[in-house]
């Protein structure tokens, strides 16, 4: 008969045995041996039927195709400019890649991204030797300036989008900032000294909290004890996902529009 | 980003995280004897700059200039440990001149009675080395180190030496402190963007355009002082930083007391 | 006259006192203090990044590569001059030995993770103290590992197999006359929490191979409690006392 040793959300360490007998299935971040399900990293524990899977709690960020990131351009090539992404890798993004219009052959690359500058872009293309190719040419994808880029895990993003976007829009709203979420952990929030700071303080909270219930309402409540605002209280739907652990890798809309009131219909 | 942020926020008269000018962040916090095989040892933190110093004593035989003196020496270890932007492998010139501006602040200071190190004058005196190494770097190394070798000097006590032998036994200590004459605080200030500001974070101390620190002891008298980074500075500017480096100092005398 | 009672009371198969803690240092992306009585080990943990020197990278998986240092001012007697001693980098070595073979760096070709242990004071046990802070350290950064790894030292000193020894046990044949000048047997080891299988394994002394086997023994021993400190520690670090504002 099988035996789960673990409960929805607990947090679980590395070799932990979560489940014992042949009924239950190792999800991912885990692994079976012999009768036993072993945990193979450090995260929060989620049980769907019969299969148990991990949430990691921290880890590196892994780039994957469609993932709209934060980057800074690290150094001007022939081609293109080579972008550091928050990975161990190489990311390229060619001229081509760039923008619509028309770049001709001797122009001057640096007028249109500068090294050390950032630039909103998306995956295009990861090879097996983890190689990124970027584009630039997508709609939100373009240099930022202004503002300042906090950093935090890349598995918090989710987190700090939340579901549907509540926990994004209610940092928005109290704060007033534009924010973009990377999906690499790079963050871009734009607006009033004091709002960024704000912004920055909530984010770094939510990474620091991200493991713990009712994250939302935590939030809500530091954001209206430093902003002193009352908003409507955030009413978090359960959309039905798949599983309960906040981590689908195709997060909700990463971008926002330079609108005040960022409705985005992000994908769920 | 963040570079040009620290720099918009500056001409504005703020900081990026919110500070003053002259504030420094908190915790600020000093813990000594942290170490049992150090003679004396200190951890020092300043927000969440973390370092960690330790005092080691030898017999040795002086300088063949100073017959009737020891020694001190100061090194700072700038460890990978510490951040992605150190690398291991020989001191850079970073570490070195930050050792050589807070060892000036005390040797040269005369902060350590370096004739009462002298235990058998042309044979034998006592040579004092303080370590520093970081732990987590989050800017202000500089005023960290500084606060972390003058608590480690204080800690310090002389080990046994075995009368016969004349050898040290470093797993006695006697309750003999360092000859410490006098005590100075070294203080960082830095120019950013025109103004002039105290315990910088990372971001800040990557756009600053010049810095001055100043080591003064509690009557006010300055010990030392290193001007660095590529900007210049105006006599005005100077007098500023001084006045503010006294200020700043007594504030840390009272932590560390 | 044997070796009745150990130096500092302890029973023959009791530890030393541990302290651990998880997340010592923010700007790593994993760090750990692990404390064996006197024995002090800092983790942190920095990548995956980018390898160099070129030629050591990996194209089928990521590199682990441990750094060892005691500070200065952590030696028992005199200052330990900074930099690479041979000692330092062979420790190293058998570190990232004892922890490669849990570890999966796979998702990471061409990549290096690197871990520095610096050492505040040290009383024997210092690569096992190491290794257990490191341990720590790989897993708070999130990276796949299967199992945690638990590194202590065991040994005989006089005619006793004994847990964790002391940098004082290790010279016993100075200090207790009875011992007849016969060194002490220090044998440092490293084993893989679940399967007890070992991953570090070294020894110098005299002794009888019965005498080894009863020793890894008593490793098992400790491994488990070694274990239940890690476990806490990683625990804490996400629902003790920094999680309350």
């Amino acid at each position: 008969m099988s035996e789960i040793l673990v409960k929805q959300r607990d947090i679980v360490i590395p070799g932990q045995a979560l489940a014992k007998g042949m009924d239950c299935l190792p999800g991912e971040n885990t692994y079976r041996d012999s009768e036993t399900i072993y945990a193979g990293v450090l995260g929060l524990a989620s049980i769907s039927g019969r299969v148990i899977k991990l949430t990691p709690l921290s880890g590196p960020y892994i780039p994957r195709v469609g993932d709209k990131i934060i980057g800074r351009i690290k150094d001007i090539a022939m081609s293109g400019w080579r972008i550091q992404t928050n990975t161990a890798y190489n990311a390229m993004l060619n001229v081509k890649d760039a923008t619509n219009r028309f770049i001709k052959r001797d122009e001057d690359l640096s007028q249109i991204l500068g090294i050390g500058e950032y630039a909103i872009v998306q995956i295009t293309k990861v090879t097996s030797q983890k190689l990124i190719d970027l584009t630039m040419k997508e709609h939100g994808l373009r240099k930022i300036h202004g503002g300042r880029i906090v950093e935090i895990n890349s598995h918090k993003v989710p987190r700090v989008i939340g579901k549907k976007a509540s926990m994004i829009s209610l940092i928005r709203e109290h704060t007033g900032c534009d924010i973009t979420v990377g999906q690499n952990g790079l963050i871009w929030i734009k607006g009033t000294s004091e709002g960024e700071l704000l912004a920055h303080e909530a984010i770094k909270l939510i990474e620091k909290k991200s493991h713990q219930e009712g994250l939302t309402d935590k939030i809500q409540t530091f954001l209206e004890s430093k902003s002193g605002k009352k908003t409507q209280k955030v009413n978090v739907v359960s959309a039905p996902v798949k599983t309960s652990a906040p981590v689908e890798k195709k997060a909700p809309e990463t971008q926002v529009s330079n609108e005040s009131t960022p409705k985005e219909g992000g994908k769920q | 980003m963040n570079k040009q942020t620290v720099l918009d926020l500056a001409a504005q008269g703020k900081r990026i995280d919110n500070r003053a000018f002259d504030e420094y962040r908190s915790p600020i916090n000093i813990q000594t004897d942290i170490s049992w095989t150090a003679e004396g040892s200190v951890r020092v933190q300043i927000g969440e700059t973390v370092v960690m110093a330790g005092v080691k004593l030898s017999l040795e035989k002086p300088y063949n200039d100073t017959p009737n003196e020891g020694g001190m020496m100061v090194n700072v270890e700038l460890t990978p440990l510490s951040s992605s932007r150190y690398e291991s492998g020989p001191p850079s010139i970073k570490a070195i001149e930050m050792a050589r501006v807070i060892d000036r602040g005390i040797r040269e200071a005369g902060a350590i009675d370096v004739k009462k190190l002298c235990v058998k004058p042309g044979e034998k005196a006592w040579f004092v080395i303080v370590d520093v190494v970081t732990i987590n770097d989050a800017g202000n190394m500089f005023d960290s180190i500084g606060l972390a070798v003058l608590a480690a000097l204080k800690d310090a006590r002389f080990p046994e030496v075995d009368e016969e032998t004349g050898s040290v036994n470093y797993k006695k200590k006697t309750d003999v402190s360092l000859p410490i004459l006098r005590e100075p605080i070294s203080i960082t200030v830095y120019k950013v963007n025109g103004q002039l500001l105290v315990d910088p974070i990372v971001e800040e101390e990557d756009v600053y355009e010049a810095r001055l620190t100043v080591a003064t002891d509690k009557d006010g008298v300055v010990s030392a002082m290193q001007k660095g980074g590529n900007g210049p500075l105006t006599l005005e500017e100077i007098e500023k930083m001084v006045s503010i480096a006294l200020e700043k100092a007594k504030m840390l005398r009272e932590k560390l007391d | 006259m044997t070796y009745e009672k150990r130096l500092d009371g302890r029973k023959f198969d009791e530890l030393r006192p541990m302290e651990a803690k998880v997340g010592v240092i923010p700007n790593a992306k994993g760090s750990a203090s692990f404390k064996s009585g006197k024995t002090w080990a800092i983790a942190a943990v920095y990548g995956p990044k980018e390898v160099f020197p070129r030629f050591l990278s990996n194209p089928k998986r990521g590199l682990l590569r441990c750094h060892y240092t005691m500070m200065p001012f952590s030696g028992s007697g005199e200052r330990i001059r900074p930099g690479n001693s041979r000692r330092s980098q062979e420790i190293a070595m058998v570190m990232t030995k004892a922890l490669e073979p849990v570890i999966d760096l796979s998702e990471f070709p061409n990549s290096v993770v690197d871990i520095y242990i610096e050492l505040p004071q040290t009383d024997a046990g210092t690569r096992c103290a190491a290794i257990c802070a490191a341990s720590m350290a790989l897993a708070h950064a999130g990276i796949p590992m299967k199992d945690m790894v638990c590194a202590v030292g065991v040994g005989k000193a006089d005619d006793k197999v004994l847990l964790d020894l002391t940098y004082k046990e290790e010279q016993i044949s100075q200090f207790n006359e009875a011992s007849k000048g016969q060194p002490a047997t220090d044998i440092p080891v490293a084993m893989i929490h679940n399967t007890k299988e070992v991953t570090l394994l070294q020894l110098d002394g005299e002794i009888s191979k019965e005498d080894v086997m009863k020793s890894l023994e008593l490793a098992k021993k400790g491994v488990d409690e070694i274990y239940k400190v890690q476990k806490q520690a990683l625990l804490d670090f996400y629902q003790g006392g920094n999680q309350n504002e």
